[in-house]
């Protein structure tokens, strides 16, 4: 029932510690005009502005729609703020995919961005809560746990981790705007990094970036307006548990078999392995690529981190199914963007305009964002094909 | 395109401190009662869930991560969340039902201010560079409005206080969950000192705990629950500059722009209920909106009388289907707004099925 809906343009600025040179609201200009530079279209040609971000006291600017409104062509539109932590930046494109598919609008700019260089991430996630316990952990100490079960579950070697981090910084060295530039990284070089949360090391971490990514996405009608190959949506999936519950599995959450299995059936997709041709999945620790292999069905239980060690996940080994060939999470995270980055990284594959980081022929591709406590999961397939 | 109804709406009392209750024991007296209005029994029959809420009011980042243990979302649910007032969360659910990926929704929005201090916090909505760092506060910007519209005699401080008047009196008559009530006239309100001049301190909203939440569906779902219902004919949301010299701040064009992309106008508007957090901003808001005197204007007391920061916009659109839904009108409008001196305007329209 939903209309037909397409990435006709994408934007993106280089990510890296401290864009000192531009404003908040300069930082989202240059990524929304790259986007519209993108689809050979003005400010004029975009019907509503939809915009995400993780929580607001990354750059405490509360609410920050209000003042970006200018700087995005905002007025006289409208204009909408998504956050759904981690997620956010999937979930912003999907919500502006609903302006479209909902047939409400017939053209719409999304942008998301995080300018983590205005204070200090670890602070804002460690704040404490009313009424809680104050765990002062970041999120790094709040996944490494969960992180040790998966191992001790799946009994995956000590150097699955280090594999996925050196993977990913090979990928991100072939991806000009990747944060993380990192072409000779070795994995003696990761495993000898300070280990922070056991079991994750310096090195297997996401780095802490400035950056916005923003998209076009324009009905079926108006794709023929734009001069790039367009990236067909074809399925779109979001949902949500509780932090906590009884019986809860963290390692291999209920939300996201749930989510994946909604966007597999809307995109018809009965094997992801094989029938998509890469995806880029929001992984901010090496561990979580096995452990997302697994929840999202490109493996069997306690088998994914033998995919990875069989390179099956990397380009360089020429995987069958490449997985954040942009770098990922591991070398870029301005974090409200992050997942908008994975959702337009996936665009740019079956576009067949990814550069070096390229997946020869790349057909159908998968984009995926996880926040909160894994959580909140979004996720789309987009394709080249129409039908 | 589908069309949405709603079939029920709840909201807590608005008080002024909530004490030791946290955000998830204001959201679930309202969740359960707008469930159970619609006729279900939990989140799980519903196809989604939207919210609204600032982390700035609590004080600390993804404080709605902790609202969703108030849903019971075991199996999972299909969820989001909005950091705006929740009438934009109700935005974001009727595009879900419009586009097919869902049939109902549960919309909520919950906040609790008194902790801190809001029109400072909100101070820093304004731009971070120019505006933020003078800490000129949302009283402030206000009055400045204020002072223009009575500068070039669009408006008089009575008018004002008329409005402030009508607000405690229609909520003494039909609003038990008001904050500020009572029988008063405009002669006594113009009596109290100045606030932050021209504003008196009840020409502002006061400042209110607490949460509202909705169930929306299709016209279909609505005829299968046996549900009466109050269908949305139109929604419409529009922002405007930030900055506000380069605004007319006596009128509200993106009001003007929403109401007509909403078809406010293609039909009597017997009850409106308007989001304006200080008396004159409801005079500009009726003149955007183009209501005359067969208009009922904020019989909930409005703003003026319980100010749910995050839900007061959810609340407005409540307020006018709660009175079509009980037969006592056939079409009303309903207002939010986000923003200093109402930047940003969101416009329903709402009629009988």
């Amino acid at each position: 029932m939903a209309n037909l809906a397409a990435v006709v343009g994408i934007g993106q600025t280089r990510y890296e510690t401290r864009r000192g040179d531009v404003s908040i609201a300069g930082l989202v200009h240059e990524a929304a005009l790259r986007a519209l530079q993108d689809a050979d279209l003005g400010w004029n040609a975009i019907d509503a502005v939809i915009i995400g971000k993780a929580p607001d006291m990354f750059e405490g600017v509360v609410m920050p729609e209000i003042y970006l409104a200018d700087a995005l062509g905002g007025n006289g539109k409208p204009m909408l703020r998504v956050h759904t932590a981690g997620s956010v930046g999937g979930s912003t494109a999907l919500v502006a995919a609903s302006h479209v598919q909902s047939g409400t609008f017939r053209r719409v700019l999304t942008v998301t961005f995080e300018k983590q260089s205005e204070s200090n991430a670890m602070w804002a996630l460690s704040s404490k809560h009313p009424f809680s316990p104050h765990l002062n952990a970041g999120a790094g100490g709040y996944f490494a746990p969960i992180m040790r079960e998966y191992i001790r579950r799946s009994k995956a070697p000590y150097d699955v981790g280090i594999k996925v981090a050196v993977k990913d910084r090979l990928h991100g060295a072939r991806n000009p705007l990747a944060h993380l530039q990192l072409p000779n990284i070795t994995t003696q070089e990761v495993e000898a990094s300070p280990m922070l949360w056991d079991p994750i090391r310096f090195l297997e971490s996401c780095p802490s970036s400035d950056g916005a990514c923003a998209m076009v996405i324009a009905d079926e009608s108006l794709v023929h307006e734009s001069p790039q190959r367009p990236a067909w949506i074809k399925g779109v999936a979001m949902r949500s548990e509780p932090t906590m519950y009884a019986g809860r599995d963290e390692v291999n959450p209920q939300a996201g078999r749930a989510c994946a299995a909604d966007v597999y059936r809307q995109a018809g997709i009965t094997h992801p392995r094989r029938e998509l041709d890469c995806a880029e999945i929001y992984v901010p620790f090496s561990w979580y690529e096995p452990m997302w292999l697994e929840n999202l069905g490109f493996a069997e239980q306690g088998q994914g981190w033998k995919l990875t060690m069989a390179g099956a996940t990397s380009l360089d080994e020429a995987g069958d199914i490449p997985w954040n060939c942009s770098g990922g999470v591991l070398s870029s995270n301005p974090i409200g963007a992050s997942g908008m980055i994975r959702f337009a990284e996936a665009a740019r594959q079956v576009r067949g305009d990814a550069g070096q980081h390229q997946v020869d022929g790349a057909a159908t591709a998968m984009g995926h964002a996880y926040g909160g406590g894994a959580q909140f999961f979004a996720m789309w397939i987009v394709s080249s094909g129409k039908a | 395109m589908r069309e949405a109804a709603i079939v029920s709406f709840a909201q807590l009392d608005c008080v002024r401190n909530a004490g030791a209750l946290n955000e998830v024991e204001l959201i679930m007296p309202v969740i359960n009662g707008a469930l159970s209005g619609a006729g279900l029994g939990s989140v799980q029959e519903v196809d989604f869930t939207c919210s609204g809420s600032s982390d700035y009011q609590q004080g600390v980042a993804f404080s709605f991560v902790l609202g969703v243990d108030a849903l019971g979302a075991v199996p999972p649910i299909n969820e989001s969340h909005v950091e705006m007032d929740a009438a934009w969360a109700l935005y974001e659910a009727i595009l879900k039902i419009r586009m097919g990926h869902a049939d109902s929704a549960l919309i909520y929005g919950f906040g609790k201010s008194s902790p801190g201090e809001l029109p400072a916090v909100l101070s820093q909505q304004l731009d971070p560079y120019y505006l933020a760092p003078l800490w000129v506060d949302t009283v402030s910007l206000a009055a400045l409005q204020a002072r223009m519209m009575l500068d070039q005699g669009i408006i008089s401080e009575l008018d004002m206080a008329e409005v402030v008047a009508r607000s405690r009196r229609n909520a003494l008559a039909n609003n038990p969950h008001a904050q500020l009530k009572g029988e008063v006239t405009a002669q006594q309100l113009l009596q109290a000192d100045p606030w932050v001049s021209p504003l008196r301190k009840h020409d502002c909203c006061p400042i209110s705990d607490g949460a509202s939440a909705m169930v929306i569906c299709t016209l279909e779902r609505a005829r299968q629950w046996g549900k009466p219902c109050a269908v949305i004919r139109g929604i419409d949301h529009r922002i405007e500059s930030h900055n506000p010299g380069v605004r007319d701040l006596t009128r509200s064009v993106s009001t003007e722009h929403a109401a007509s992309h909403a078809g406010a106008a293609n039909g009597r508007v017997q009850v409106a209920e308007l989001h304006a957090p200080f008396s004159h901003q409801e005079i500009i808001l009726s003149r955007a909106l183009g209501l005359g005197d067969g208009t009922d204007i904020n019989p909930s007391g409005g703003v003026l009388a319980g100010n749910l920061m995050m839900a007061s916009g959810l609340s407005r659109i409540g307020e006018v289907a709660k009175r079509i839904i009980a037969g006592e009108v056939q079409r009303g409008v309903a207002h939010a707004t986000s923003g200093p001196c109402l930047q940003h305007n969101l416009v329903t329209v709402l009629e009988a099925a």
